[in-house]
C-alpha cells in the first residue's frame, strides 16, 4: 500500500486549489479518503477521539445488510429454478452453488444499476457545488437493489434511483438534509409509477413473466405471488368453494399450510430480493445494536407497534386479513427489513429518546393497518415509514417542548 | 396616470416589461407561486393545459380591462365584491362557450373553470395593478400575466402528458402501448409512468422548474 500512498502524494498539488485538475478535486479526495484516513484530527476543545465518521458507520450498515444480500441471491436463485422447472415445491436446500449462481446473475446487475447511477449522480453534484462525495448513497445504494423484486428492469432501477437522489435528496441539500428515506423515496416512485412491474403475482420470481407469455402450459397453476399477495387471493378467491363460503379460519389454516411460520422467518418464499428473510433481518440487527448504529429503541417499538396492531386486528376477525396470526404480519412481506434497515436511518428518524419510541410505534403500527385494511397496498411498511418520516420532527417538536415545560414548571415552583 | 404628460408610445419599454415580467423573473406561478392547485388539476393533457390557459388568458385581459375602466367609479369598500362580479361573469361566459363548441374538453375541466373565479392570479392583478392603472396598460399586464400562467401549465402539461401516458396532444409519440399489440418504444420495454398522471408529480414538476429558475438567475433565491 505504501507505493500508493506515495502516489497520492505526488498527485495531490494537481487537485487542490490552483492545480490541473481542480476540477475533479472531489472525485480525488473520495479516492483518497476511501483508502487512507484523512490526516486531519481534532486540535482544540475537548471531544472523544474516536474515528468514528459517516464513512465507518456506513460500512458498518452495509456488512449488516450483507446476509440479508447473500441470502437474497440465494433466495432469487432457488425461484428462479423453481420457475424454470416448473416446480413450486423444489427442495429448498439443494443445488445450492448453481442456485447462489443463478441468484448472482440475476442480483448483481441490480446492484450495480443502483450504485452506479446514484454514485454517477452524487458526483456530478459534488463537482458542480465542490464537495467531495459524500457517503451517504453507500448505504442507500445496496437498499434499493434490496427492496426491488427479483425481475424488475433494470432502467427502472436506474430511473427509481435516479429520482431518489435528485428529489429525495440532493434537492434538499445532499446527505443528511433529505426528509425522507433514499431507498424507500425509489421503491414509492416504482410502486406508483410502474405498478405491474412492481406488484402483483409475475414479478417476484425472476423469469415467470417471460415464460407465461412464450408457454403458459408449463406454468400453468404456478403462482408467483408474494405470502402477502396469497393472502389477498385467499381472501377473494378462495372464499366462496363450491358455492360455499369457506371460513376465514380455514383460509387462514390453508395460507399458513403454504407458508410455514419457519420458511416465512427463513424467508424461503417469493418477495422483494433482501426482505424475505426475517432471520437475516435479525443477524443485521444484531449487528447494528451491537456497534451502536441502528436504534435499539426504533427496533423494537416499531416491532411492538405492529404486533398490536395484529392484535388489534385478529380481535375483530372476520375475514382471513384480519384473522391471521399477529405474529405471522412479523414475518411476511418487508416488516422487519423496514423495521430494522429503513426507520432506524438516523437522518430521517424521530432524534430524541421518547421521539424514537413514539415514532417506531406508529411505525410499525401504520404498517400494518395499511397492509390489513387497504388490499390495493399489500406492502404498506414502506408507506408507514414515509409517513412517520415526515412526521419524525413535529414528534421530536412536541417532546423538547414537553420536556422545555417541565423544567419551566420545576423553576416556578422552586 | 393623470400626472403623466403627454403620449406615450404604444410598446414603450415600460409597456414591454409589463408582457416580459411575467414570463421569466417574476411569473405567477413559478416566483409568486399562484393558482398552483389547478396547475396541478388539468395539466395531465396538453390540450386541456392550452384550453385553461386560454380561458384564463381570456378573462384575466377582459378582466383587468373591464376593472381598470371602472376604476375611477368603485368605492374602495366594495371593490373586491365589484372585481368578483366581473370575473365571474367573464367566467360564466368562458364556461358556456366551452360547453357549447367544446364539449368533451368542458367535461374534463369539470369544475376548474368555474374556479378560475377564485384563481389567486386574476384577483392578484385586479388588485394590485388593474385598480391603478390606465386600460392599455393593464391589458399588457392581463395579458403578460396570463401568458406566464399559460406557459408553466403548458410544459408541465407536455412532461405529464409525454412520459405519463406516450402521447402530446393526443396523438402517441412512443408507439401503441397496448398489451398485446405494443409497437415503438414499448416493444423494448418501456412502459408508460404512471406516477405522471397523479397529482404529486405536477408538484414534483414545477418544483423543479422554479429549482431550475433560481439556479439561472440567484437574484431570485430569498433570503432568510
Amino acid at each position: 500500500m505504501k507505493f500508493l500512498e506515495k502516489y497520492l502524494h505526488k498527485m495531490e498539488p494537481h487537485f487542490i486549489k490552483g492545480g490541473k485538475y481542480e476540477k475533479w478535486n472531489p472525485l480525488f479526495e473520495t479516492l483518497a479518503t476511501f483508502a487512507f484516513t484523512p490526516k486531519l484530527v481534532t486540535t482544540k476543545g475537548s471531544h472523544i477521539r474516536d474515528g468514528v465518521d459517516l464513512k465507518r458507520t456506513m460500512m458498518t450498515v452495509i456488512l449488516a445488510l450483507i446476509p440479508c444480500l447473500i441470502f437474497g441471491i440465494y433466495n432469487t436463485g432457488h425461484w428462479e429454478m423453481a420457475v424454470s422447472e416448473a416446480n413450486r415445491n423444489l427442495p429448498y436446500f439443494d443445488m445450492m452453488g448453481a442456485k447462489f449462481l443463478n441468484g448472482l446473475i440475476i442480483v448483481m446487475p441490480v446492484v450495480v444499476v443502483s450504485y452506479g447511477v446514484g454514485l454517477g449522480i452524487e458526483f456530478l453534484f459534488g463537482m458542480i457545488r465542490g464537495h467531495a462525495l459524500h457517503e451517504g448513497f453507500l448505504v442507500s445504494g445496496m437498499l434499493i437493489p434490496l427492496t426491488m423484486p427479483a425481475d424488475v428492469p433494470l432502467w427502472m432501477v436506474g430511473l427509481a434511483t435516479a429520482f431518489a437522489v435528485i428529489i429525495g435528496k440532493e434537492i434538499f441539500g445532499g446527505t443528511g438534509m433529505n426528509v425522507v428515506n433514499i431507498a424507500l423515496t425509489a421503491r414509492a416512485f416504482l410502486f406508483f409509477a410502474y405498478p405491474t412491474s412492481m406488484s402483483g403475482d409475475k414479478v417476484w420470481m425472476s423469469g415467470l413473466s417471460d415464460k407465461m407469455a412464450s408457454n403458459p402450459e408449463a406454468v400453468d397453476g404456478f403462482s408467483g405471488a408474494t405470502a402477502l399477495g396469497d393472502l389477498a387471493s385467499f381472501m377473494s378467491d378462495k372464499a366462496t368453494v363450491a358455492g360455499e363460503v369457506v371460513q376465514s379460519n380455514v383460509a387462514v389454516q390453508s395460507f399458513s399450510s403454504e407458508y410455514s411460520a419457519l420458511e416465512s422467518f427463513m424467508g424461503m418464499i417469493p418477495g422483494s430480493i433482501g426482505e424475505t428473510s426475517t432471520m437475516a433481518c435479525l443477524i443485521g440487527a444484531a449487528i447494528l445494536i451491537f456497534t451502536g448504529v441502528g436504534s435499539l429503541r426504533i427496533i423494537l417499538s416499531f416491532f411492538a407497534g405492529g404486533f398490536i396492531m395484529g392484535l388489534l386486528l385478529n380481535a375483530i376477525g372476520g375475514n382471513p386479513y384480519l384473522d391471521l396470526p399477529a405474529y405471522y404480519h412479523l414475518i411476511i412481506g418487508g416488516f422487519a427489513f423496514g423495521a430494522i434497515f429503513m426507520a432506524t436511518d438516523p437522518v430521517t428518524a424521530s432524534q430524541t429518546a421518547t421521539g424514537k419510541i413514539i415514532y417506531g410505534f406508529f411505525g410499525g403500527f401504520l404498517a400494518i393497518m395499511i397492509r390489513v385494511l387497504n388490499p390495493a397496498y399489500p406492502e404498506g411498511v414502506f408507506l408507514a415509514i414515509l409517513f412517520m418520516n415526515v412526521m419524525a420532527p413535529i414528534i421530536d417538536h412536541y417532546i423538547v417542548q414537553a420536556n422545555i415545560n417541565r423544567r419551566l414548571k420545576r423553576l416556578k415552583t422552586t | 396616470m393623470s400626472t403623466e404628460k403627454g403620449s406615450e408610445p404604444l410598446f414603450s419599454k415600460k409597456n414591454k416589461k409589463l408582457i416580459t415580467d411575467p414570463l421569466t423573473d417574476n411569473n405567477p406561478v413559478t416566483i409568486q407561486v399562484l393558482g398552483i392547485c389547478s396547475a396541478l388539476a388539468i395539466t395531465v393533457q396538453v390540450n386541456q393545459a392550452i384550453v385553461m390557459s386560454l380561458s384564463v388568458l381570456f378573462v384575466i385581459i377582459m378582466g383587468n380591462l373591464i376593472v381598470s375602466l371602472l376604476r375611477n367609479m368603485i368605492p374602495s369598500r366594495i371593490r373586491i365584491i365589484v372585481q368578483l362580479l366581473v370575473v365571474a361573469s367573464l367566467v360564466i361566459i368562458v364556461d358556456q362557450v366551452l360547453a357549447a363548441f367544446l364539449p368533451d374538453l368542458s367535461a374534463k375541466l369539470s369544475v376548474f373553470v368555474g374556479l378560475i373565479i377564485t384563481n389567486c392570479i386574476i384577483m392578484g392583478r385586479l388588485e394590485a395593478f388593474a385598480m391603478g392603472n390606465k386600460p392599455w396598460p393593464s391589458i399588457l399586464d392581463g395579458l403578460g400575466n396570463g401568458l406566464g400562467y399559460g406557459a408553466i401549465l403548458i410544459i408541465v402539461a407536455v412532461f405529464r402528458e409525454l412520459f405519463g401516458s406516450g402521447t402530446l396532444m393526443g396523438y402517441s409519440i412512443f408507439g401503441n402501448s397496448l398489451p398485446g399489440e405494443e409497437s415503438g418504444l414499448y416493444t423494448l420495454g418501456y412502459q408508460n409512468n404512471n406516477l405522471m398522471i397523479l397529482p404529486p408529480m405536477a408538484l414534483i414538476i414545477t418544483g423543479i422548474i422554479i429549482w431550475v429558475q433560481r439556479t439561472r438567475n440567484k437574484a431570485l433565491i430569498e433570503e432568510h
